[in-house]
C-alpha cells in the first residue's frame, strides 16, 4: 500500500465549464497505470467519498495511452457565486493525495 | 503532409491580453500562415465578466497584444480572427475590443476592414426560443424556466465557425467575435479552405490554449497545419517543442470527456486519433472525426447576486491555533447571534462566512484528525446581504467581536492582526452563472449579428 501522491506523477483538478470539475491522475508509466487502475480507493464511489460528493455524481474515463484516470463531477454550486472558494477548481484534487492505493 | 491544401494558422497565445512575443508571431507567419486566430475569453474567471461586461485583462494588456497582431497581420496580409472578445464575449466586450482595435489602427496608420460578430441575446429572444421548445438542458441542470431567464443580466450563445467564415467572405481583415467556442475560431479558416472537418476541429481543440500543448507552455504559441486527413502542431518558439504526450494530453484539459467534444453543429470524436512525432519538434495527428449533428449553440447567462463586505485578521497566537475549528465555530455563532439581536435581522436575510486560510479555508472540509496546528492563519470574514450597505453594517456590527474574540471566556481580550483601516472592504456584488443549456438553430448564422466597420471612418458619437 502506498499513498496516491507517491504513486502518481501528477494529480490536478480544474473547472470544466461553470458547472463541472474534472480531476486527472497522471501515472508515471503504463505499467503503474495498469497496476493502479483497479485499486478500490480509485473506484468512482471511493472518489465520491473522499471529495464528499453526492453518491452517483462522478464519472470516470480511463485513458490508457496517457496513463491517466480522469474523473468529472458537478460542482455543488455553479462557479463563482457568493460562496465560491476555488474559482478554477484548481485545488480540489488535494483530498485525493493521501488515498491509500 | 506538405500538399498544397494545407491551411496554416498561427495561434499565438491562449488568451488575447496574456502577452504575445512578436518574434514568435513573425516566425509562424514567415512559414506562409494563412491566418492568425485566437480567443480572448473564458468562463474561468467566473460570472462577473459576463454580468458586467468588463474584461478580466486590462485595456493596456489587450492593446499591447492587439498591436503586435495587427502589425504582423498587415505586414503579411493575412486575416486576424479573435473569439470571445472582452473575456465574456457579450456585446460590451466586442465594443470594448473594437474601440482598442480602432485606436491601434490609427496609431499604426492602418485602415483594416473590421467585422464584428455579436451573439448576445436578449431575455425576450431567449424566452421566445423557450416558448418554441428550442432550449434543452445540459447536465447537471434541468429544463429551463422563464424565471431563470428573467434573472439573467446578460446572455450569450457560443458561436461556431460559420460567422467567421461569412465575415472573411465579406472581405474582413480582422474579425472581432463575441462568445465563440475556443475551437471554432481556430478551425474557421481551415474549414473555409476545405480542410477536413475532423482535422480542423481537433487542431482547434489542441491549440486553443496556445502553447499549453507544447513541452514548455511558457514559451510562445503554436502553428497548426491542417490538411484533409491530418494536421500538424508546431511550436512558434525555436527553443520549444511539441511531443506526442504534450499534444495528446491536451485533450484532457478542462474537459469532462477527453475523447468526445460537442461543438456547434457536430461532435468531435478523437477515439481513433493517432499521434506521431515529426522530427524533434512537431506532432502529426490522424484519425480525428467530426460527426455532424443538428445545429445547437450553448448558452451562458449571468445573473445578479447579493453584495459582500469583507474583513480580515491574521492570527499567530498559539492558544488560538491549537483549537482553530472550535474557535471559528464559537466565533461564528457569536457573530450571527450579535447581528440577529442588534440589527433584528432574520437568519435567512444574511450570511456570515468565516474562512481560516492556512487551515481549511480552500476546501471548507474538516481537517484530518491529528493535523498539526498551523504557524498562523488568515481568517477571512465575508458578510453577504441584499445590499452593499447592509453587508457593510453587518460587518461593522461584528467589528469588535471579530477583532477581539477571546479563545476562552473569562480571559483578557486579545487583538488579532488586522491590516486595514477602515477594517472592512466593500467588494461589491456577487454574480451567478445560471444557464447550462443549448438552443437549437437552423444554422450557425441565424442568431448572429454581423457588422463591417471601415476603420478609416471616424466613429459617430
Amino acid at each position: 500500500m502506498a499513498q496516491l501522491k507517491d504513486v502518481a506523477r501528477y494529480v490536478r483538478s480544474k473547472a470544466a465549464g461553470p458547472f463541472w470539475i474534472t480531476v486527472d491522475i497522471f501515472f508515471p508509466s503504463r505499467e503503474v497505470f495498469d497496476s493502479s487502475k483497479d485499486a478500490p480507493e480509485l473506484a468512482t464511489t471511493a472518489i465520491e467519498r473522499a471529495l464528499r460528493l453526492e453518491p452517483g455524481s462522478a464519472k470516470r474515463v480511463d485513458v490508457p495511452d496517457l496513463a491517466v484516470i480522469k474523473y468529472a463531477y458537478p460542482r455543488r454550486h455553479a462557479q463563482g457565486g457568493a460562496f465560491e472558494r476555488d474559482m478554477h477548481g484548481g485545488q480540489q484534487f488535494v483530498p485525493l493525495l493521501e488515498l491509500e492505493i | 503532409m506538405t500538399d498544397f491544401e494545407d491551411t496554416l494558422v498561427v495561434v499565438p497565445v491562449g488568451a488575447l491580453g496574456a502577452g504575445i512575443d512578436p518574434e514568435h508571431v513573425e516566425a509562424g507567419l514567415a512559414q506562409g500562415a494563412h491566418a492568425i486566430a485566437l480567443d480572448a475569453g473564458s468562463t474561468d474567471s467566473g460570472p462577473s465578466c459576463l454580468a458586467t461586461g468588463i474584461s478580466k485583462y486590462s485595456r493596456e494588456a489587450v492593446k499591447s497584444d492587439l498591436r503586435v497582431l495587427m502589425a504582423a497581420r498587415a505586414q503579411y496580409g493575412v486575416p486576424l480572427l479573435i473569439g470571445t472578445c472582452g473575456t465574456a464575449g457579450g456585446d460590451a466586450g466586442v465594443a470594448w475590443t473594437l474601440d482598442i482595435a480602432r485606436e491601434v489602427a490609427s496609431e499604426l496608420g492602418q485602415s483594416p476592414k473590421i467585422a464584428t460578430l455579436h451573439s448576445e441575446l436578449t431575455r425576450e429572444q431567449l424566452l421566445a426560443r423557450l416558448e418554441a421548445g428550442q432550449i434543452s438542458p445540459l447536465a447537471p441542470l434541468g429544463p429551463l424556466d422563464a424565471a431563470t431567464v428573467e434573472r439573467c443580466e446578460h446572455i450569450v450563445a457560443l458561436m461556431g465557425p460559420e460567422p467567421y467564415i461569412a465575415a472573411l467572405q465579406d472581405g474582413a481583415d480582422i474579425v472581432l467575435g463575441g462568445r465563440t467556442t475556443d475551437t471554432a475560431v481556430i478551425a474557421a479558416v481551415p474549414l473555409m479552405r476545405g480542410a477536413g472537418a475532423g482535422a480542423a476541429w481537433h487542431a482547434g481543440k489542441i491549440s486553443e490554449c496556445g502553447g499549453l500543448c507544447t513541452v514548455d507552455p511558457t514559451d510562445g504559441g503554436v502553428l497548426i497545419k491542417v490538411g484533409r486527413e491530418a494536421f500538424e502542431v508546431w511550436p512558434l518558439s525555436a527553443q520549444n517543442r511539441c511531443d506526442v504526450y504534450s499534444v495528446s494530453s491536451h485533450m484532457l484539459y478542462e474537459n469532462s470527456d477527453p475523447f468526445i467534444l460537442t461543438e456547434p453543429g457536430g461532435v468531435l470524436d478523437v477515439t481513433q486519433a493517432q499521434y506521431a512525432p515529426i522530427g524533434e519538434r512537431g506532432v502529426r495527428v490522424t484519425g480525428s472525426q467530426f460527426l455532424p449533428r443538428p445545429y445547437t449553440m450553448k448558452l451562458e447567462g449571468a445573473a445578479l447576486g447579493p453584495f459582500q463586505t469583507l474583513m480580515w485578521v491574521g492570527i499567530a497566537d498559539p492558544a488560538v491555533l491549537a483549537v482553530v475549528d472550535g474557535f471559528v465555530a464559537t466565533l461564528h455563532a457569536a457573530l450571527v447571534e450579535r447581528v440577529r439581536k442588534v440589527m433584528g435581522l432574520a437568519p435567512e436575510t444574511f450570511d456570515i462566512s468565516l474562512r481560516p486560510y492556512g487551515w481549511n479555508a480552500v476546501s471548507g472540509l474538516p481537517t484530518a484528525e491529528g493535523t498539526a496546528p498551523p504557524r498562523e492563519i488568515g481568517l477571512m470574514f465575508v458578510a453577504t446581504a441584499e445590499t452593499q450597505d447592509l453587508a457593510t453594517r453587518i460587518a461593522r456590527t461584528c467589528n469588535p467581536y471579530f477583532f477581539h474574540f477571546p479563545v476562552r471566556r473569562g480571559k483578557e481580550l486579545p487583538s488579532y492582526g488586522f491590516p486595514f483601516s477602515p477594517a472592512e472592504v466593500e467588494r461589491g456584488r456577487a454574480y451567478d452563472f445560471v444557464l447550462n443549456h443549448v438552443v437549437a438553430t437552423q444554422d450557425g448564422l441565424e442568431l448572429v449579428r454581423r457588422d463591417m466597420i471601415d476603420s478609416k471612418t471616424p466613429e459617430i458619437a
